[in-house]
């Protein structure tokens, strides 16, 4: 079986710098795969670079078998979109959820909108009435809704997360985890997620890779979060700073 | 019984709204003395709202009124402004959310700490320039001189949340009103900035209303919880017995968080149907 995301050696700069280095693991099928870490670890940047917004890496990366290359790429937004941390930042404040739903839709040149609109909408448990509405008349959840319904109009295969409940209460954080697990187990997603939050990770994923100053330091299955077992004493240093 | 630093009965806040005034906390009464109070709930309880009433800061047209909002005995709701702008900062003051947001840009940080210090004593210019060193050092910044240079840009999120606590302290006050001091913060600064701000609290014998979303945070942290829900306080008890809690909507709040050691398929959510408002 292929990896859904396979990524050997990757280093990563911002104008020259490099801000990632030597990052290698891959994502099978249907896999929900970690990468915590603290602000400034690379974590996000990682993501970026897979979704193509972070162009100057080198190493290999493949998504789905398929080698990605540098450029901007329509085929890999097909199979893989990516769920930004604050939904009050994604989304175009003068665009309504109509609107932002449909725009996947025209690039790619679906047909039947209507339908698969609503069928997005239902997905991610929000009301039709809420199609026509705009950003700031909804909350930070029911954003949060729409920005996953965005990823999801194009039936992708992966989804890369990065943060998806941090800018949340708990309650909404809940139902947002909740809905991430539902839409996985009923579209055989895969997730590549990022979080800070180790009982985020904790309840969503299979496996943890635990990143520091732009390296991965650890992978360990999610049984080592429940059990504190981690060898690498950058990982226990976090463990025990979130509370475990 | 010693006198409570802060005594606040039936405290409302309401707002004009086209569709007539709206309550935005609906009767809040505690009393705070050297102890640490931690006020929990979700956006739009009202939590905020009630540490800024505290201190007056909520503008018109939102109106504040209380049977009782004391100081040290002092009536503050009757207070000339004058006065309250002296108590301010100097007696009670608060750490805010986004340190990126709530420093002066355009400052050096150790002009900032000095002028809060300014305002509310007389002091020379090199007792002050040695004030603000020792405070930048008691929120463990290494190497004060340099910082106090720099601009709230130059420093990370962590290090700006600990220049806004050295100058919300360096005047002394009796009670610190933490709003969301970590929220923009990493989990791994979260830990340190609160045990700072749990030690200096500690050791000054201060009081700390400590205002978060985040239950175990404010369990950890705190002596007192009371739990607000659409502008009422709905529970109240003490940090160790969080678990003993009974109302229904503290119950909600607590099953819906991941735990470390999670086995449970879906998290539990609130029926938000079950209560008024929101």
């Amino acid at each position: 079986m292929t990896a859904a995301i396979s990524l050997n050696n990757l280093d990563i700069s911002y104008s020259g710098t490099r801000v990632v280095e030597g990052v290698t693991f891959d994502v099978a099928e249907g896999e929900s795969f970690a990468l915590v870490g603290e602000s400034g670890s690379g974590k996000s940047t990682v993501l970026k670079a897979i979704a193509g917004l972070a162009p100057e890496w080198s190493g290999e990366m493949s998504i789905l078998g398929q080698p990605r290359g540098h450029g901007p790429d329509k085929d890999l937004a097909r199979t893989c979109q990516m769920v930004f941390q604050d939904p009050y930042g994604s989304l175009h404040p003068r665009k309504t959820v109509d609107a932002v739903l449909s725009e996947p839709l025209a690039i790619h040149g679906l047909g039947n909108r209507s339908e698969r609109i609503e069928k997005a909408l239902r997905d991610v448990g929000l009301d039709r009435r809420f199609r026509f509405r705009y950003p700031h008349q909804m909350s930070g959840g029911q954003r949060q809704r729409v920005a996953i319904a965005r990823a999801l109009m194009l039936e992708p295969k992966i989804m890369l997360l990065d943060e998806p409940t941090s800018a949340l209460d708990v309650s909404v954080q809940a139902e947002i985890l909740n809905l991430l697990k539902r839409l996985r187990a009923e579209q055989n997603l895969t997730y590549l997620l990022v979080s800070h939050d180790l009982p985020v990770v904790g309840f969503m994923c299979d496996r943890v890779a635990v990143m520091t100053k732009g390296r991965i330091v650890e992978i360990a299955p999610v049984d080592a979060l429940h059990h504190g077992d981690f060898t690498d004493p950058y990982s226990r240093q976090l463990y025990a700073a979130s509370g475990g | 019984m010693t006198e409570p630093l802060l005594s606040v009965r039936d405290l409302r806040v309401t707002f004009p709204t086209p569709q007539g005034p709206v309550e935005v906390v609906k009767g809040v009464s505690f009393d705070l003395g050297q102890e640490r109070l931690g006020i929990v709930g979700e956006s739009g309880s009202g939590k905020s709202m009630t540490g800024r009433a505290i201190l007056r800061l909520i503008r018109p047209p939102g109106k504040v009124t209380a049977e009782k909002l004391a100081f040290q005995g002092r009536d503050l709701l009757s207070l000339p402004e004058r006065e309250m702008r002296a108590l301010r900062g100097a007696r009670i003051s608060m750490v805010m959310q986004d340190p990126r947001y709530s420093l002066n840009p355009v400052m050096t940080i150790g002009r900032q700490i000095a002028e809060a210090l300014r305002v509310h004593e007389n002091l020379s210019r090199s007792a002050t320039r040695a004030r603000v060193r020792d405070m930048l050092e008691a929120v463990q910044i290494n190497d004060p001189d340099r910082v106090a240079n720099m601009y709230p840009h130059e420093v990370s999120g962590g290090m700006g949340q600990r220049v806004m606590i050295a100058m919300m302290l360096i005047p002394e006050p009796q009670i610190l009103i933490a709003d969301e001091p970590t929220s923009a913060l990493d989990v791994s600064v979260q830990a340190q900035v609160l045990d700072l701000i749990d030690t200096l609290v500690k050791d000054k014998g201060m009081g700390l209303i400590l205002i978060s979303h985040d239950l175990q945070l404010v369990a950890r942290y705190c002596d007192q919880i009371l739990v607000m829900n659409a502008g009422r306080v709905v529970e109240r008890c003490a940090a160790g017995e969080l678990d003993k809690a009974t109302h229904p909507y503290t119950r909600g709040l607590l099953a819906s968080v991941p735990r470390m050691n999670e086995d449970r398929d879906t998290l539990p959510t609130l029926d938000r149907t079950a209560w008024e408002g929101t």
